[in-house]
């Protein structure tokens, strides 16, 4: 199986075709709603003022982004005698929620990547293309499975939007993921909904 | 003198958010094999079925969405519920503390996690209901899933787009339409908690009540029993397969009930229930207590 490692390249992109399995390696950060919307907002389309640590972070994010990997995930997480933080079950969250935000955030960030679950709409697909980047699915709900490809969590950034959804710096080692949105345009996604439209339109046809 | 159940429930949670019931694993124990060897959906199947073993060894939760608890607590007549009520957040906090359950309550005006998944009187839902004296205590806990609770519909019949009247063949046509649109968002494979009739708010619990029946269980009604497994078979005609893949499982069974409407209304609900389908009960007979 492929494996791939962050900082990811242009090239290693765009070598990447929908169905592929891949092993992710290397650093990323956890990134869901409130971290979607509070980047476009305040950094992206600035129509918010930034406040609190947000410029500190955004100096940050820039770095740990450029040619990394978004995980759209809202981990448990353990703390250990030591103040560690341990992820003890992460799989991905719904990605379609981010539709509106995440080609306008690989943009800004230079980020190469995005993992998640049940993928995503035109949009994303389109910025996959322009950036380029690929969308990774990871098993929805295979959440202790995944934290064991967690071997460590570097940091932590915005807890105030709690726990699932602050931005997380893990390392991961071997997580397991299908390439399912490529920057050729291919959507895994796009072809099932067209094929079980058609199946359905001949269900609802039937006589009952 | 009712007992301090505190720390029974708080095995109750641990137990539902690590461990999947037997009904359900099996099932999906069964889905994996149907899957073409190599495919993406087959992968996800075993990784499906990996993952269930090792929450259950290491305690941890099968998904990190731990869901919204939904506690159905049936009491022997003479019960306090306020008490019963106490006991259940308090257990529902320290299982947060110990990490069985993401901090999973964000209080939608102010935007603020609570921290403990307490919020407010509604979160966790509690439903209690009475029962004879000499019955023993039994509380039934689900998890539910937030990506599995947006792909849920809720259709007003007639819905002409789809051609579905207020007759059981509409019903048939809204809840594969809720299966087309929710691809694999929901979690596939999933299993469909179906109401029909009701209002808007009875129908949405009843569509979840339902589904703290074992799968495979039928309607006595032999017509709606039918019912169910066509939509089981006919879901599966989609090909949306584990996790919107592509591929032979897409559903793994069907639930339907019914509820008394308005002249005016006809609901039909479709709650579906991801693969990671969290369900335990727990029994307090005196100082016994039992878990399945």
């Amino acid at each position: 199986m492929k494996s791939v490692t962050t900082p990811i390249s242009d090239e290693t992109i765009r070598d990447l075709r929908v169905g592929e399995p891949v092993l992710l390696n290397g650093i990323m950060v956890t990134g869901r709603d409130a971290a979607h919307k509070w980047m476009i907002e305040t950094f992206v389309k600035k129509t918010k003022e930034p406040k609190g640590d947000d410029l500190q972070v955004y100096d940050a994010l820039k770095n740990l982004l450029n040619g990394s990997v978004i995980y759209h995930c809202g981990p448990v997480v353990a703390k250990d005698a030591q103040g560690e933080y341990r992820f003890l079950a992460a799989g991905p969250t719904t990605s379609i929620r981010e539709e509106p935000y995440q080609a306008d955030v690989m943009k800004h960030f230079n980020t190469k990547g995005v993992i998640g679950k049940g993928g995503m709409g035109a949009k994303t697909l389109r910025g996959c293309q322009e950036v380029p980047f690929v969308y990774f699915h990871a098993v929805g709900g295979a959440a202790s499975f995944i934290a064991q490809s967690v071997v460590k969590v570097h940091g932590v950034y915005k807890m105030e939007f709690g726990v699932p959804e602050a931005l997380w710096v893990i390392e991961v080692k071997d997580f397991p993921v299908v390439v399912t949105m490529d920057s050729q345009g291919g959507s895994q996604h796009a072809i099932v909904e067209e094929s079980s439209k058609k199946v359905l339109d001949d269900l609802l046809a039937k006589p009952y | 003198m009712q007992p301090n159940l505190t720390d029974k429930i708080l095995e109750l949670i641990r137990r539902t958010s690590s461990s999947l019931p037997k009904d359900i694993e099996d099932r999906l124990r069964a889905a994996v094999e149907k899957e073409e060897p190599g495919s993406a959906a087959r992968g996800a199947m075993e990784t499906i079925v990996k993952n269930i073993e090792l929450s259950r060894e290491k305690s941890t939760p099968i998904c990190q969405d731990t869901g919204t608890p939904i506690f159905y607590v049936h009491y022997p007549e003479g019960w306090s519920t306020r008490r019963l009520r106490e006991q259940i957040r308090a257990a529902m906090a320290e299982s947060t503390a110990k990490s069985y359950m993401r901090p999973n309550a964000v209080d939608a005006i102010y935007d603020q996690n609570s921290g403990n998944n307490l919020g407010g009187d509604d979160f966790p839902t509690i439903h209690f209901e009475e029962v004879d004296a000499d019955q023993p205590l039994v509380i039934e806990l689900m998890l539910k899933g937030g990506g599995c609770e947006n792909v849920g519909r809720q259709y007003s019949l007639p819905a002409n787009d789809l051609g579905a009247g207020r007759d059981l063949a509409g019903v048939r046509k809204v809840v594969l339409d809720a299966v087309q649109k929710a691809q694999g968002q929901g979690c596939a494979p999933g299993v469909l908690g179906v109401a029909i009739g009701g209002d808007r708010g009875t129908s949405y619990a009843k569509s979840k009540e339902v589904l703290f029946d074992k799968v495979g269980t039928r309607n006595e009604n032999p017509e709606l029993a039918a019912l169910e497994e066509r939509l089981t078979e006919e879901a599966n005609q989609l090909g949306i397969g584990p996790m919107g893949f592509g591929g032979k499982t897409t559903v793994i069974d069907t639930k339907i009930t019914g509820l008394h409407r308005l002249p005016a209304s006809y609901f039909v609900t479709v709650s579906y229930m991801c693969w990671a389908y969290r369900r335990r009960k727990m029994t307090v007979t005196g100082d016994d207590v039992t878990y399945d």
